[in-house]
């Protein structure tokens, strides 16, 4: 009997053990399907409100226009037909507040009975037109016809060159000034923090005295240790003011202030991987070099970096990856203008920092809600893409060891 | 040029680009600490917000993130452990341990934004959770989950094997020696990890933007479904979106520097442990 139960009680702790040896794998499917689920909906539908629809003149060639187009037509930025494709004809914006400029109150009705009428009127009178209705104006024998909007696709998402997802009438969902902000942020932070990280992790590992280097360990561990949004504050009291001052700007939020911060954060990963993979450069490689007559650094430069290169690979990619997913400090110091960057001295805005900042405004299932879950894909993809690199780069490396 | 002039000037550039990196934690810690030392005091630490967060204390935040803390630690302490154990003990070398090690390495760089959205729409939105320090808890709890796991991988892997197999010498299961052997020589370590990842949750804000954080609630939480305030997110508040930036600014100094002295006291505590530990194995 007590065999029994002993033998129960060891398949039992062992069953827990196999069902939490498998917990991180299925957290992640989890969060593929969550993301993915929540994020999906978006693609093929209206970026319009549910309700109001675009109508143009009957001799309008123009069919259809897709929501970046008719955001630029309703801020007068595109003033031509010809623009879009239609004839040579100046547009002209009509919204349901300006019917009164053509009718007066009475000829609408108390309880707007005629409005359907005039708005058809409005429509047929003015070939230039492009209207926004609400749909319950519309009356059967409508003289104008319905413009069709494009449906949010996958290349408009991703190419799309604005990004105004609450705008009116039309949200306006690019992501590629979100995707080049992100990468050209983190992009300068690795420029800035790899020389920099290489050659703490070059001189820890092979220069520095056991002393120096029980002093630096700690010090990286507390740089890795320090929350991001105290980065992200340091970054918005000390370094912003500084670059302001330094490159007489406007305004300090700049992707350079992101960049610089997320460098920093990115150095306790890079060092730490580096020197590892420094560490693993076998004796016997070294005193040859050193037996041959070369110098300390002479091994260091010619030996032990080519040695330890795909090591120092991986650091590096691990650092981007940690740069493009940090969200709190690059939130506080980049200014978040989500505009296509073409200077460092620019305010960017980045993936993470867009989802962080917008999606407390959003109405859960709206499409704003969607687009910023579609971006958290975006990024996990990003992350995931970077971690394979590195194990596929490791794995590599322990079978060349071996 | 002599080839030991260039290693002399190698060598410096090195020395000089290291002391950059030291230089930048001294001026971090230095700018907090020596802003934010004259804001901490025993009223600062134990008193409710006021006048729109620009004066009284941080009473409900240093709470919430201790709240936030354990409701992670909790979840996370246990599972992660149990999976570490599986990992190195149980699981036969082959695909699924490749499987579920590189899974772990993933959620380990999945970005903290993301767990955001996915404790978002799981526990808050999914299971009903709502803005609630359950939904926080385990969000958070995620995030260290893979960081819980390598430490104790790493604690196991320290243990050497002539103990194991000492112990199936003397005719125990393998469930009794890793209860009896295994476990008691590794719980320093894994307990110097812990100590290190409970740095790490207190800090974390992007995961708890949409889970927990309340804005402003000058009161303790009474149950699990409760909002809190989290001391990152307040200093996040304070800093970018308070109701007045400037006159809040000392509170958001006092914050921080809270917030830091958590992780370097648990830096130093992890620290401490591992030395002490070390002396200790090497008596034996």
């Amino acid at each position: 009997m007590k065999k029994i139960l002993s033998y129960l009680f060891n398949r039992f702790i062992t069953i827990l053990l196999y069902i939490s040896g498998s917990i991180t794998s299925i957290i992640v499917i989890l969060i593929v399907i969550f993301l993915f689920s929540e994020g999906s909906g978006l693609f093929g539908k209206k970026p319009t409100e549910e309700g109001s629809i675009m109508a143009v003149n009957k001799t309008n060639k123009v069919k259809h226009l897709n929501a970046e187009q008719i955001k630029l037509i309703f801020d007068g930025e595109i003033t031509n037909w010809k623009t879009v494709g239609g004839k040579n004809d100046s547009i002209i914006l009509f919204r349901m507040d300006n019917i009164t400029d053509y009718y007066t109150e009475e000829q609408i009705g108390e309880n707007f009975e005629n409005l359907p009428k005039c708005i058809s009127q409005v429509v047929d009178s003015m070939p230039g037109i492009i209207a926004l209705v609400n749909k319950k104006y519309i009356a059967k024998d409508f003289a104008g016809k319905e413009l069709k909007i494009d449906k949010i696709t996958v290349t408009d998402f991703l190419f799309g060159k604005l990004w105004f997802p609450t705008a009116q009438p039309v949200a306006v969902m690019g992501a590629l000034p979100l995707l080049l902000g992100t990468f050209w942020v983190s992009i300068f932070a690795i420029l800035f923090a790899l020389p920099l990280g290489l050659a703490t992790a070059i001189y820890m590992a092979e220069v520095a005295h056991p002393t120096v280097r029980n002093i630096l360990k700690p010090v990286i561990e507390l740089l890795a240790g320090i929350p991001s949004v105290v980065y992200g504050f340091f970054g918005l009291i000390v370094v912003v003011p500084l670059i302001q001052s330094v490159f007489n700007l406007p305004v300090g939020e700049t992707a350079f202030a992101g960049s610089i911060v997320l460098g920093i954060m990115a150095l306790p990963t890079i060092i730490t991987i580096s020197e590892d993979a420094i560490r693993t450069t076998p004796r016997s490689m070294k005193e040859a070099s050193l037996a041959l007559g070369a110098t300390q650094w002479q091994t260091i430069f010619r030996v032990i970096i080519p040695y330890s290169s795909s090591g120092i690979t991986a650091g590096a990619i691990l650092g981007i990856g940690r740069a493009i997913g940090e969200t709190m400090a690059v939130l506080m110091v980049t200014g978040n203008a989500a505009v296509i960057p073409h200077s460092l001295l620019q305010p960017v805005r980045t993936i993470p920092a867009t989802i962080a900042a917008e999606l407390g405004e959003t109405s859960q299932g709206g499409l704003h809600y969607q687009a910023l879950f579609t971006l958290g894909c975006i990024l996990f993809l990003i992350t995931l893409i970077v971690n394979l690199a590195v194990e596929f780069i490791s794995r590599k490396r322990k079978r060349v060891e071996a | 040029m002599n080839k030991r002039i260039k290693q002399q000037i190698a060598f410096w550039v090195l020395r000089i680009m290291s002391s950059l990196v030291v230089l930048f934690l001294v001026l971090i810690l230095g700018f907090i600490i020596t802003k934010g030392i004259g804001v901490i005091s025993w009223k600062f630490l134990t008193t409710m917000p006021e006048n729109g967060m620009t004066e009284g204390g941080i009473y409900p935040a240093i709470v919430g993130t201790f709240c936030l803390v354990g409701g992670s630690m909790l979840f996370a302490f246990p599972i992660g452990v149990m999976s570490g154990i599986f990992i190195h003990e149980y699981a036969p070398n082959g695909f699924f341990k490749r499987f579920v090690q590189l899974m772990t390495n993933n959620l380990a760089g999945v970005p903290s934004i993301v767990f955001g959205l996915f404790g978002m729409s799981l526990f808050v939105n999914k299971l009903h959770f709502g803005d609630s320090i359950l939904a926080g808890s385990l969000t958070l709890g995620l995030l260290v989950l893979p960081v819980v796991i390598r430490v104790t991988e790493e604690a196991l892997k320290s243990v050497s094997d002539s103990f194991r197999l000492a112990s199936y010498g003397l005719g125990a299961n393998k469930l009794q020696t890793i209860w009896r052997v295994v476990l008691p020589i590794a719980t320093p370590n894994i307990i110097t990890g812990l100590i290190l990842s409970i740095g790490r949750v207190s800090g974390e804000t992007a995961p708890i933007l949409f889970t927990v954080a309340a804005y402003y609630l000058p009161k303790l939480p009474t149950s699990i479904y409760d909002q809190v305030m989290a001391l990152p997110y307040h200093l996040y508040v304070l800093s970018t979106s308070g109701t007045d930036i400037k006159a809040s600014r000392d509170m958001a100094y006092g914050t921080a520097l809270v917030l830091v002295m958590i992780v370097l006291l648990a830096n130093l505590l992890a620290n401490a442990l591992r030395k002490y530990l070390g002396k200790k194995v090497k008596m034996n």
